[in-house]
């Protein structure tokens, strides 16, 4: 097997604003939504791609790699962002997203973007392709792991609860499901909308290992995700209490954030409050 | 035809520990003998197909030949998104089994006929859809499916058309001639060839000799065999137990039209868009809705513009 390539060394907060800064450039670029969804995940994948997952830019295909989906794929410019700073593609690139040609499509997309496991933007879809990932990991009998992050409102897809079944029961405990709790879906609160409530007691009673964590607590999200292949008879879901659009005051905790792009005074002032200084744009994140 | 499938899979499954065969809950006394051989290359998915899809998806772009497996429209319409976006996006190695095309569970009801599935799959990008008209057939074509990766439909039918085994008359992607003949040609995909070769029989006797292509592959459809029926008979009348929008014959008229080869007349003869609300077997149900040997005879003669 061959080692783990050695760059799993990057301090997740920085990556993490990172992505944060890129999201509110690639949406205010490409008059783009979903920013809020973006930033409420942004520490989560600060810490999966930044510490935890053991990827290879070089080798995008590396066999031992862990595979991440990202099933609420509408946050697909933080995948983006994510494999920008871990060198996948050009920082430069990022500009590009929800531009006419394009490859940086607004739900994310696998064609033509090494990095990119999966292509999604239909909810409901990445935890039944991720559950067979780990099953065939499982049969070949590969040490990697897979990680599918869900968003709150996804879990009102009846698929998902199909695959939660299937995976506990072929235990498979090399899958990792992360959901961003940050109580906001489309149109209104997820306690509005379809009460998910009480949420932890589902996984478990659909015979899930479940963690709650802050979701924008590193260290936390750190112990929760970095779980070892194995071991456990069971599937782990880390459940991440998020807010929505964290980082940027006026955008947190609103509904109106998942769908408004960040423009005139309020991408300046996004701007500032993520500490991105002068006029220049995504390279200079 | 599901029996020769399994069969089929079973010699490939031999030689080949990559393949597997999921269920979606079905397959009672069909599946057990390839279960007792192959435990490890078998999951039962339990009844649950869109995730049975996904799952299939993953599995493939791990390196696996995945088959899913269950009845009528479970493969497909049930998971049609999964198909799209998880399989035919990602040109992942799947073959939808759908057992039970048209009316093959005319008892069953609407809910368990396959008549808009051909329609459907095949406006999938890198689909490959195909129907086998003999149980022979079937095995000669899942062995050639296998060899060619990425998402594919099979569509099996509890009837056959009863032809003598040549194999070497089949081949993926091909139309195969059936019968030659100049007055007109007879366009059928699956085992309602036979309702077609009664027919040619009735039309013999009238002095009209008709030539009969079999379009086991759907997509992609060769184009040769039908530009030259368009230009050398006198009339294209295309047979499926399917909804006539959007199948056999909407597939042959657009490739006929856009080869600059229009046939001299055309029919589709099918299920007229339509959703049965009688039940019956299948050759019951071919004859109600317009699809038995004397409807296509009857098309033919309305082609030609010939009194019956």
């Amino acid at each position: 097997m061959q080692e783990a390539p050695a760059t799993n060394q990057i301090d997740t907060r920085d990556m993490a604003l990172a992505i944060r800064r890129h999201a509110v450039q690639m949406t205010h670029l490409g008059k783009s939504s979903h920013v809020g969804s973006v930033l409420s995940l942004a520490d989560i994948l600060g810490v999966l791609y930044g510490r935890v997952m053991a990827v290879d830019p070089a080798d995008p295909r590396w066999v031992d790699r862990d595979r991440f989906i990202l099933s609420k794929g509408h946050a697909g410019a933080g995948v983006y962002a994510a494999l920008a700073e871990r060198g996948f593609l050009p920082r430069e690139q990022l500009k590009t997203h929800y531009q006419n040609g394009s490859k940086l499509s607004g739900h994310v997309s696998h064609k033509g973007v090494p990095g990119v496991e999966f292509s999604t933007g239909s909810l409901g879809h990445g935890l039944s392709v991720g559950t067979g990932m780990a099953l065939a990991a499982k049969r070949a009998g590969r040490g990697n792991r897979v990680y599918v992050l869900l968003s709150d409102g996804e879990c009102d897809e009846g698929s998902n609860w199909e695959a939660i079944m299937f995976a506990a029961h072929h235990k498979l405990d090399n899958l990792v499901v992360a959901v961003d709790y940050n109580k906001i879906q489309s149109l209104d609160l997820v306690a509005n909308t379809l009460a998910l409530e009480p949420f932890a007691d589902k996984w478990r009673a659909f015979g899930w290992h479940v963690t709650e964590v802050d979701g924008h607590d590193h260290d936390a999200l750190l112990a929760a995700l970095d779980v070892p292949a194995g071991g456990r008879g069971q599937p782990s879901v880390v459940i991440c209490h998020t807010t929505k659009g964290k980082g940027v005051s006026f955008m947190e905790n609103q509904v109106l954030w998942h769908y408004r792009t960040p423009q005139g005074d309020e991408y300046r002032d996004a701007r500032a409050e993520l500490g991105l200084t002068g006029e220049g744009e995504i390279a200079d994140a | 035809m599901r029996d020769a499938f399994i069969a089929e899979l079973m010699e490939m499954a031999e030689q080949d520990p990559s393949i597997m065969l999921i269920t979606g809950d079905l397959g009672f006394g069909v599946l057990n003998t390839y279960v007792e051989r192959f435990p490890h290359q078998f999951l039962n998915a339990g009844v649950a197909e869109q995730n049975m899809t996904g799952l299939a998806a993953g599995l493939a772009l791990e390196g696996h030949k995945v088959y899913t497996y269950s009845i009528g429209n479970f493969t497909t319409l049930r998971c049609l998104e999964q198909l799209r976006n998880d399989v035919c996006y990602h040109d992942a190695d799947v073959t939808a089994v759908a057992v039970g095309g048209g009316f093959s569970y005319g008892q069953l009801g609407m809910s368990h006929f396959a008549t808009e599935d051909l329609a459907i799959l095949r406006a999938l990008p890198n689909m490959t859809v195909i129907a086998p008209s003999d149980p022979w057939e079937t095995r000669v074509l899942t062995r050639q499916m296998a060899a060619a990766p990425g998402p594919k439909y099979l569509r099996l039918d509890k009837g056959k058309a009863g032809l003598a085994v040549d194999e070497g008359d089949v081949t993926l992607g091909k139309v195969r001639t059936i019968r030659d003949g100049k007055a007109l040609t007879i366009v059928t995909i699956g085992a309602i060839l036979s309702e077609a070769l009664k027919a040619a029989d009735a039309l013999a006797a009238d002095g009209i000799d008709a030539r009969i292509l079999s379009a086991h592959t759907l997509k992609p459809l060769e184009s040769a065999p039908l530009v030259a029926a368009a230009r050398e008979t006198g009339a294209i009348v295309c047979v499926e137990e399917h909804n006539v929008v959007g199948g056999l014959a909407s597939a042959v008229a657009q490739l006929c039209l856009e080869q600059g080869a229009a046939p001299k007349a055309f029919r589709a003869v099918g299920l007229g868009d339509l959703y049965p609300t009688i039940v019956g077997d299948q050759d019951y149900l071919r004859a109600a809705y317009g699809m038995d040997a004397s409807a296509i005879a009857k098309a033919c003669h309305a082609a030609l513009g010939v009194a019956a």
